[in-house]
């Protein structure tokens, strides 16, 4: 039977990935594709469709609000086999694709570091992957979608059909409507394996020159030690990989999968004890260059393995910084962000440093450009943590790049608002009962129209 | 057939969405005596849906009816691009017993047989309208009592006179003792853990297996607005629960299991206790 949208209990509070900031919100799950936007009655301070909430920072949360959980309409609708086209409901998960599409031998064309997102969050935030030098970001796989407005319109979106609602769609962050469907277009595979290689590197430059030597290869991501400084600043391993050719077994063997069991008390992450993992971590590969293949799981969802794993953070949670910086300026603003960083006293595990290719994204807002990517966590340390993240945010903003929403809990409007200059023509195609704590923090000050 | 407003989806559906994929080999023992051909009644219930996926992924051939048609259309494009080997369904509205035979008679003839009918509708129904007025208390008995034992009854039938088949009904453990927060639910499938305890008395020494399921609350859109903090089971867990005891299990399943303990001792709580207690 259908719910009563009235008694769907109150849950507080509703996280997000990084744990902060937290919010109550009403939480009114959609099952079928006609329950939005009947299930908006009674939505006085605004709705917000939401999936996994993987999602860092209040992109995905609406304080007093009513979430709008699509997880449940999750139905595969069609799949050509020899095209490898997918259309399924947007609340459907990458895990849930891959289970379905590995076996017959497709895979995700793109995909971010985590497959528990929904097909309609992976849109919403036009996520890349580690093949966007070659592959673009999220939204050029998606051939078209449906988008439903508040007031009972039914739209297709693609290039061709409402191509500005597509555009404005694409990276809107769930604000211009609820996404009920979507196509897919899958990449052909014949392994689960992947080619694999780690090499190590002492400096941007040095990545540079290995991000160009091995520019034939589809992914490519690096991680960073951002505590070292003096000869070992900006150490790293670069990590490259490719779609095995020799053809192998596809299906998935289901492994068992360690949880986080607590949160982890505040002493546990310092500076010593980051020092400590970077320096293993850099080491634990022991030789300079390793050549091997391995499973795609571990290559493209490391941390997927250990379920909850955000709280190693503890209850404070963490924030993310993740900034794109074009070319121009890349190399200057990356190696200035991280001796700031490194200045700051602040550590962090997953530093993680990439490169963004020139294949222009679909969305209007989407957050890839062309130059470095990078991202890394902290813990939240009130005084030091929040200033940082201002400073950062400049520090991007000097260097011509910008912030992810996705990732982010900190950015000011007047910083939202120079780095996506397009967002006064974002909010023509934000539909007017849906908000987001994010949507509100970042246009509230220039008394933007909501 | 018009009036049940038939619906011929599997040549509709193949205009509309051409599905080219073949489904891959399937390896499961169940799977290796070939596709089984399988009814189901309410098949857009969140229980039917999710246990329908597996059975479809393992090539089975489905019949599905529910009452809404957008969602039975989505039920059905999902079970086919799982693999189902067959899919048809029809739109009915099950609290018509008077339309039974012809919808049964109509699924037996699509899918060539019956090895196995998974009963699955049912409404939860407001708990505090149907204390207050008769018409809610009986709507849920019309649809959770009366319109599956007209459906058993025929499908009972059925199955005896060849001596095949498995009928799995999903009841509740809210029919083991009659409770002050939903007794008009609980009373429904109180009534339909006796019946279908009956029927298979009656027919099992005709070779037909009848199976009582009684899962404890699941995540579903149906407890959706119920206030359950926790202890809801997951609605995919049910289902791979479901395919296991459907294809050998005992005659009365609780799912999860733990609830045929809770509900033994809440059975054996006296009443004179038990009307003191807020459950």
């Amino acid at each position: 039977m259908p719910m009563d949208p009235e008694t769907a209990p109150v849950r507080p509070p509703f996280e997000s990935w990084g744990r902060y900031p937290s919010y109550d919100a009403t939480l009114k799950p959609l099952y079928w594709q006609g329950d939005f936007p009947g299930a908006l009655a009674g939505a006085h301070s605004g709705a917000l469709p939401v999936g996994m909430g993987r999602s860092y920072g209040d992109v995905c949360l609406l304080k007093e609000g009513t979430l709008l959980p699509t997880t449940a309409m999750n139905r595969l609708l069609d799949f050509n086999a020899e095209t490898g086209l997918l259309t399924a409901e947007a609340g459907i998960t990458l895990a849930q694709i891959l289970d379905f599409a590995v076996p017959r031998g497709y895979f995700l064309p793109v995909t971010p570091g985590t497959k528990y997102v929904t097909l309609g969050g992976a849109i919403a935030n036009d996520v890349h992957g580690k093949n966007h030098d070659v592959a673009g970001s999220f939204g050029n796989h998606v051939p078209c979608f449906e988008l439903v407005r508040s007031d009972g319109t039914r739209m297709l979106c693609s290039q061709k059909e409402n191509p500005d609602w597509f555009a404005a769609t694409i990276g809107g962050m769930g604000l211009t409507g609820l996404i009920t469907w979507a196509q897919l277009r899958l990449q052909p595979i014949v392994s689960r394996m992947i080619d694999y290689q780690g090499i190590q590197f002492h400096g941007i430059d040095e990545f540079l020159d290995l991000k160009k030597q091995y520019e034939q290869v589809a992914y490519t991501v690096s991680w960073v030690d951002c505590v070292s400084t003096g000869k070992n600043f900006a150490r790293g391993i670069f990590m490259l990989g490719d779609h095995s050719k020799v053809p192998a077994q596809l299906t998935t063997t289901p492994k068992p999968k360690l949880v986080f069991p607590f949160n982890a008390p505040g002493f546990a992450l310092n500076r010593a004890s980051v020092s400590l993992f970077n320096t293993f971590f850099f080491h634990k590969q022991m030789k300079p260059h390793v050549s091997t293949l391995q499973d795609y799981e571990p290559f493209f969802y490391p941390l997927d393995k250990v379920l909850h794993w955000n709280r190693m953070y503890g209850k404070r949670g963490l924030l993310q910084f993740q900034y794109a910086i074009p070319w121009e300026h890349a190399k200057e603003g990356t190696e200035a962000i991280l001796k700031e960083i490194a200045k700051s006293g602040l550590a962090s595990f997953l530093a993680v440093l990439k490169t963004f290719g020139d294949i222009p994204s679909l969305g209007m807002m989407s957050f890839p450009q062309a130059g470095i990517m990078f991202a890394l966590d902290f813990p939240i340390k009130p005084n030091i943590s929040f200033p940082l993240m201002q400073r950062l945010g400049d520090m991007t903003l000097e260097f011509g790049g910008r912030l992810y929403p996705a990732k982010d809990a900190c950015m000011t409007a007047p910083q939202f608002q120079a780095f996506y200059p397009k967002w006064q023509q974002f909010t023509r195609y934000k539909d007017p009962a849906l908000t987001s704590s994010f949507w509100e923090r970042v246009t509230a000050s220039e008394g933007a129209a909501r | 057939m018009s009036s049940m407003e038939h619906t011929q989806t599997a040549t509709n559906a193949e205009q509309q969405l051409p599905i080219r994929y073949a489904p891959t080999a399937v390896t499961d023992d169940a799977a290796e005596a070939g596709p089984r051909r399988i009814l189901v009644l309410g098949a857009t219930s969140g229980i039917a849906e999710a246990t329908c996926r597996l059975w479809a992924a393992r090539g089975d051939h489905l019949f599905l009816v529910a009452r809404n048609a957008d969602r039975l259309h989505v039920v059905a494009a999902d079970m086919r691009v799982r693999g189902a080997g067959y899919v048809d369904t029809a739109v009915a509205d099950l609290d018509d017993t008077t339309k039974h035979a012809e919808l049964l008679a109509h699924a037996v003839n699509s899918l060539a047989g019956l090895d196995l009918v998974f009963v699955a509708l049912g409404v939860l129904g407001d708990a505090r309208e149907s204390e207050r007025d008769f018409a809610e208390a009986n709507r849920i008995l019309q649809t959770n009592f009366v319109s599956v034992v007209s459906l058993l009854t025929w499908l009972g039938n059925y199955c005896a006179q060849r001596h095949h088949g498995t009928l799995a009904v999903l009841s509740s453990v809210a029919g083991d003792r009659g409770r002050k927060s939903n007794y008009v639910y609980g009373s429904s499938k109180a009534g339909l853990s006796a019946f279908v305890a009956g029927l298979r008395n009656r027919i099992d020494r005709e070779g037909v297996r009848v199976i009582t399921i009684k899962p404890g609350p699941v995540k579903t859109a149906m407890t959706a607005g119920m206030d359950i903090k926790s202890g809801m089971a997951d609605v995919d867990d049910v289902a791979a629960t479901l395919v296991k005891v459907i294809d050998k299990g005992s005659d009365v399943v609780y799912v999860p299991g733990k609830w045929r303990i809770i509900m033994a001792i809440i059975r054996a709580v006296p009443e004179f206790l038990f009307k003191k207690l807020n459950l």
